[in-house]
């Protein structure tokens, strides 16, 4: 296949340039301006950025075991039109991913039937039950280089420091959902005057912090690659900064709906805004955007947690936890944090790819370099209405947002092509 | 007034002119016959997602007493079991004829998600820890009609206040109509943040006991973890019952209310349950009619109802 990108601002090594892309098989074949390819799919990106394809560290694509929420195809195919190239699968599947052959399942089917590149992420507890350690070796033979019991926060200090020395010696990255179990017992949403005044109980943000500050101590002694899922407090923001400026080797993610939302949104009583770590003040919101520019937090990753319709349709503290985020990821991000390709790249795809050791992606622009890109439209206004995901549970449903990939381009095909939609 | 969902939003208007019509229908109550035609017709349902046998009753009382024929669905014989969802079990009833839905259930918000689903007014009959504004209605026709007027009063609500959507209602319905409330509680039953609340709180009730004119009383809801909060029941009633003694020093023409059911012995000494300066039995006796206004006011706000005739 051969694509030509004519006219977009292009992301390479040396800065932002206007220039034509052209893609032979699975690379960038050349860069440079009225390049001509008569036989080429031609992708007009004419007032777009041209970059690295997104790669999102954190989603449930709920295969094996609950199809009917989402799966391998489904979700892959919404990561497609959210412009990634490569998605990490969270284990919390049924069964969870805590063997070598259960993470070959996933490998195997996404290249049978994905529309981008599927990296499962392996349980750091058999079964994610918190009692015994997953097969950490097989996981690794199989290709697994991110460990996580996500969706609960490893609890048993002892535990995790075993996993974490084990995986020290091979350089596996632990990544924590920090919720200490105690302090979040029964919470439905951010602990605070509006979980006060509608009766919920709530989740503190010391829930958060506490957990991080252990596992920091951990990290200290252990010296294991640690990677902070969906930070939400400003409390964290500030233990991680501190750890980065110690030396530690410590990354760091947020969710856009972090990024954008508050609290107050409970008050809706409507479920898509139901999420753990759940939605803070708006100081933590504001200190989480600035995180995203400083780089105290290094990539934007979306939990894209789908949930079947008829899940939802129970009041707020019955409903299970999680919204979509895959195809509003471009969009709310440059809402939050401004129209700075540089930037938004470096978050959404040069970060994640480097704390994955995923090397044919999130590389700028480069002749001879992997056609794992994205076209972005930073300008065109659109509101989500229908999904590519299974679901619809997403708090950006019917609203109007600026900016949408155009083109998704995994390993040389296109994986998604908006004609229509701002053109 | 399309829904009764919170007392937070009503204004000191819409309060005094359900207030009115209660004390209308608190005589209607009082006759030979007590019943009026104004629902005849109409078929109220009740969605008690949640164990209550009073405020059901009370809620099925009003409504015959407006001639309203009554639906009631409870989860213990129902398809809930069998994995329905909310929104299904509301559609069905509403499809059975529901004109008016009147909604308990254990998880906030229940009764705004229903109101979002059917085009008939719905009722929060309770909330888990959030709202129950009838009782409110209910507590405020108690105390205006014992004395006068809220403006002015100093009201206590003693006990477990982080888990009492009983406290949450009263506190915006009392403010709004005038009142002055103290919450009392030790720290570990008072919300973690009162930010906004049109009310102070003490952990201190003896500080407070002797400015009350009205001591309204919660009991621990050891269901939801408010057991958990203090050491000991001894310790708890030492530093919140009312005891006969404390009740002994209360002002002349102070009042004890209740939303029942109570623990006689934990926040309310027996002695003090059965004087008449406690209003309880008056609290649900009163019931009826606030509910029969909440009634009434919402059929007629959808244009269901006939003639008033109360």
């Amino acid at each position: 296949m051969t694509i030509l990108i004519r006219g977009g601002e292009v992301l390479t090594p040396e800065g932002l340039q206007v220039l034509d892309v052209l893609v032979e098989g699975d690379r960038v074949a050349r860069l440079g301006e009225d390049l001509h390819a008569p036989a080429a799919d031609v992708v007009d990106a004419t007032g777009c950025w041209v970059g690295p394809g997104f790669v999102d560290l954190h989603v449930h694509l709920r295969e094996p075991g609950h199809e009917w929420k989402e799966d391998i195809a489904s979700g892959t195919a919404a990561a497609a039109a959210g412009g990634f190239t490569l998605v990490v699968a969270m284990p919390n599947t049924d069964p969870p991913i805590d063997s070598g052959h259960l993470a070959r399942f996933v490998t195997e089917r996404a290249r049978l039937v994905g529309h981008c590149e599927v990296r499962p992420a392996g349980c750091i507890t058999l079964g994610r039950a918190g009692a015994y350690l997953a097969h950490l070796d097989e996981l690794w033979d199989a290709g697994v280089r991110i460990f996580t019991d996500d969706g609960d926060g490893v609890a048993d200090a002892g535990l995790l420091r075993h996993a974490m020395e084990y995986l020290a010696e091979r350089g596996g990255v632990v990544a924590q959902h920090p919720e200490d179990p105690g302090l979040a017992r029964d919470g439905h949403m951010h602990e605070g005057s509006v979980s006060a005044r509608l009766g919920m109980a709530g989740l503190p943000a010391l829930a958060e912090e506490l957990m991080v500050a252990r596992d920091l101590a951990l990290v200290r002694e252990t010296g294991t690659r640690y990677h902070v899922q969906h930070v939400s407090t400003r409390g964290t923001l500030r233990l991680i900064a501190e750890a980065k400026a110690e030396g530690l080797p410590v990354t760091a993610e947020v969710t856009p709906h972090h990024l954008t939302f508050d609290h107050s949104r409970v008050e809706t009583m409507d479920p898509d805004y139901k999420m753990y770590p759940p939605l803070r003040t708006p100081e933590d919101v504001d200190a989480l955007v600035a995180a995203v520019r400083d780089g105290t937090i290094d990539a934007v990753a979306t939990d894209h947690a789908p949930h079947a319709a008829h899940e939802r349709e129970v009041p707020f503290e019955e409903a299970p936890r999680g919204v979509i985020g895959l195809e509003t990821a471009f969009a709310a991000t440059l809402a939050a944090v401004g129209p700075d390709p540089q930037l938004l790249f470096e978050r959404l795809s040069i970060a994640p790819a480097r704390i994955l050791g995923a090397e044919r992606h999130g590389v700028p622009v480069q002749v001879g370099g992997p056609a794992n890109l994205v076209v972005v439209d930073p300008t065109v206004v659109w509101t989500p209405t229908t999904f590519v995901s299974r679901a619809e549970n997403s708090p950006w449903r019917g609203t109007e947002l600026t900016g949408r990939p155009v083109a998704t381009i995994h390993e040389g095909m296109l994986t998604h092509h908006d004609a229509v939609v701002g053109r | 007034m399309n829904n009764l969902l919170t007392t937070e939003d009503l204004s000191r208007e819409t309060l005094d002119r359900l207030l009115d019509l209660s004390d209308e229908f608190v005589e209607v109550l009082d006759r030979e016959i007590p019943k009026v035609p104004p629902l005849r017709g109409l078929t109220v349902a009740t969605l008690f997602f949640e164990p209550s046998t009073r405020t059901r009753i009370s809620f099925e009382r009003a409504a015959k007493a407006l001639s309203a024929d009554v639906m009631s669905f409870s989860p213990g014989t129902s398809s809930l079991k069998k994995g329905e969802s909310l929104k299904d079990t509301a559609l069905t009833l509403r499809a059975m004829g529901a004109d008016i839905m009147v909604v308990r259930h254990r998880a906030v918000g229940a009764p705004w998600r229903v109101a979002e689903w059917v085009d008939v007014p719905v009722v929060n009959g309770g909330d888990g820890a959030h709202q129950h504004p009838t009782q409110a209605l209910l507590d405020a026709l108690t105390i205006r009609r014992h004395f006068g007027k809220l403006d002015g009063l100093e009201i206590g609500i003693v006990g477990d206040i982080r888990h009492s959507r009983v406290a949450r209602s009263d506190v915006y319905a009392f403010a709004t109509l005038g009142a002055k409330v103290t919450l009392i509680a030790p720290r570990t039953l008072l919300p973690r943040d009162l930010e906004g609340w049109p009310c102070t709180s003490t952990g201190d009730l003896d500080e407070v006991l002797e400015q009350l004119d009205v001591v309204y009383l919660l009991r621990v809801q050891a269901e939801r973890g408010g057991a958990t909060a203090f050491p000991s029941w001894p310790e708890y009633v030492g530093r919140f019952g009312l005891s006969r003694e404390r009740f002994a020093r209360l002002g002349e023409g102070a009042v004890v209310m209740h939303p029942g059911p109570m623990n006689r012995g934990v926040e309310i000494a027996p002695e003090v349950a059965d004087s008449d300066r406690a209003l309880v039995l008056d609290q649900v006796r009163l019931g009826v009619a606030a509910r029969m206004a909440v009634l009434f006011t919402l059929a007629t706000g959808r244009g269901l109802t006939r003639e008033v005739t109360a």
